[in-house]
């Protein structure tokens, strides 16, 4: 597998698929992992983290689910590569960084992902489409068994899986599930609702990771605690606070309908037709549009353009896909048009 | 618009920054936008937080200063705390006193509930299992207010956490 053959397609997790696919965009689950007495990424000399490179990759080679799958050396790739795999959610800004001794290996859909040697020795994901803890566990849960059964985990009896960060210590697990909460924003019940899942020990942020705004009215929700619950508890949380959100999005969004009906559907339709129109479109106004048109979609406003399209669109519209899609380097307002191009042809625009 | 920090390229992101309530604009090129991202993560980041955290369990003024060293890595106590990264798993022993109560702080908890390893012997999976199952009728019987049995069952978890110490 090369990393070209992902330009032309889109991860599971996008496929808009799966329970609650309309207002749940995506589940992941994340587990770190660390091999006894070696020492952490960030303390190892560089013959060590190659050292434990190799060791991870032979576990890795080993499991089914990762039957060919993609492995990138992240100080072979170049920056729009690297950024591509960034915008794709299969790795993060500091696994980019100080490229030495890490690796990414992805599987064939894309479900599968582990960063080798970033904060921790492993940090394995899993990300399905759709609202589904259960399945997702399911998975992310083999692998790490698989795993276990060759490398020597650093554990603790009493402070469970040993990471790099306190933070992460216990299970070493991170659940979040990206959600799309117009209604919510634009009913400005927003803030109320991410001021309670921030009581209750849970963090907010944007689609396009850590750090980000939300934009889009995107907003990927995950639980900050790992030590003293266990997975299936955490699981559970998770579970019921964002059947909650989900709730209170339903809710502001049969609100809207029925109270403004023909202002709403006037906004997806100018979002609809700028987007089918524009020949010059930032990234940023096209996230916010994309989202009007998503909900037009959900809503049975727009019949025409399927959820996946969309879907896709948030992905691929970002400057380096564009850039891949294109195959060279792009200025900042040459992929303004571009970006725009790319939409037009999507929704069958002009 | 002009970027303003190299004055040639084109600005295109747009930072407001807030300092001392006092709020400034700054129009950046996508180079100059990076440099100044890895400035900012440099005067903040999770190091400071988690230094603000560990300071509440600073030894009182007269405690003598040890410097502790973890033995398997050479990552000292200070380190940590400057950089909010432990250097290997041995660093939780090494640090053992201190960072229990930093786990505390962070988790609400310094107990691991949940899954172990399929890696490890079978008299140890049993110990885990049964110090687990341990714990959570603790949780449970402090929340009935049970505190008679809350007391045994902490006793029983003392035992079999002693049990086999080196």
């Amino acid at each position: 597998m090369h990393l070209s053959d992902f330009v032309q397609r889109t991860g599971e997790w996008l496929k808009g698929t799966g329970s609650n696919s309309d207002i749940v965009i995506s589940t992941r689950l994340r587990l770190a992992r660390n091999l006894a007495q070696k020492p952490f990424p960030n303390k190892a000399k560089k013959k060590e983290l190659f050292e434990i490179l190799s060791l991870i990759h032979g576990a890795i080679e080993r499991i089914n689910l990762f039957k060919d799958s993609l492995f990138l050396k992240i100080n072979e790739l170049d920056n729009v590569d690297k950024q591509f795999l960034i915008e794709r959610h299969l790795m993060s800004h500091e696994h980019a960084a100080n490229p030495e001794g890490k690796a990414l290996v992805v599987s064939r859909e894309e479900v599968l992902s582990v960063m080798i040697n970033e904060e921790d020795h492993i940090r394995l994901q899993v990300m399905q489409s759709g609202f589904n803890l259960n399945e997702t566990w399911n998975i992310i849960n083999a692998v790490d068994d698989s795993l276990s059964q060759t490398l020597d985990f650093a554990y603790s009896i009493n402070w469970g899986f040993l990471t790099a960060c306190p933070t992460n210590t216990g299970t070493a697990m991170r659940g979040s599930v990206m959600l799309h909460l117009p209604a919510l924003v634009m009913t400005k019940q927003i803030n109320k609702v991410l001021s309670a899942i921030a009581k209750l020990s849970f963090a907010s942020r944007g689609f396009y990771g850590e750090g980000t705004q939300a934009s889009g009215n995107f907003y990927q929700i995950s639980n900050q605690v790992s030590l003293g619950q266990s997975e299936q508890d955490v699981i559970q949380n998770i579970h019921g606070l964002i059947r909650q959100v989900i709730e209170q999005e339903e809710q502001a969004r049969q609100a809207m309908l029925v109270q403004n009906r023909s202002l709403l559907e006037d906004k997806i339709f100018r979002a609809f037709g700028v987007l089918k129109s524009a020949h010059i479109i930032s990234s940023q106004e096209t996230i916010e549009l994309l989202s009007m048109v998503r909900l037009g979609i959900d809503l049975q406003v727009v019949k025409d353009v399927d959820r996946k399209s969309i879907n896709e669109l948030f992905i691929t519209i970002q400057p380096a896909h564009l850039q891949k899609i294109e195959g060279k380097k792009l200025s900042s307002s040459e992929r303004d048009i571009k970006r725009a191009d790319l939409i037009r042809q999507k929704l069958g625009g002009r | 618009m002009q970027c303003d920090i190299c004055g040639k390229k084109k600005a295109t992101v747009h930072l407001t920054e807030i300092v001392d309530e006092q709020m400034s604009e700054m129009h950046l090129c996508e180079e100059c936008a990076r440099e100044k991202s890895v400035q900012m993560e440099q005067q903040f980041g999770l190091a400071d937080l988690l230094a603000g955290l560990s300071d509440f369990n600073k030894p009182a003024k007269d405690a003598p200063k040890v410097n502790l060293r973890c033995p398997n890595c050479e990552m000292t106590y200070e380190d940590f705390r400057k950089f909010g990264r432990l250097g290997c798993s041995e660093c939780y022993t090494s640090f053992e006193s201190h960072l229990a109560v930093l786990l505390k702080k962070i988790h609400g908890s310094n107990h691991h509930l949940g899954k172990a390893p399929i890696k490890i012997p079978q008299t140890e999976r049993k110990k885990i299992e049964s110090l687990q199952e341990l714990r959570s009728q603790l949780l449970q019987a402090i929340q009935m207010e049970d505190f008679e049995k809350a007391a045994g069952l902490r006793d029983k978890i003392r035992d079999l956490e002693n049990k086999g110490r080196k």
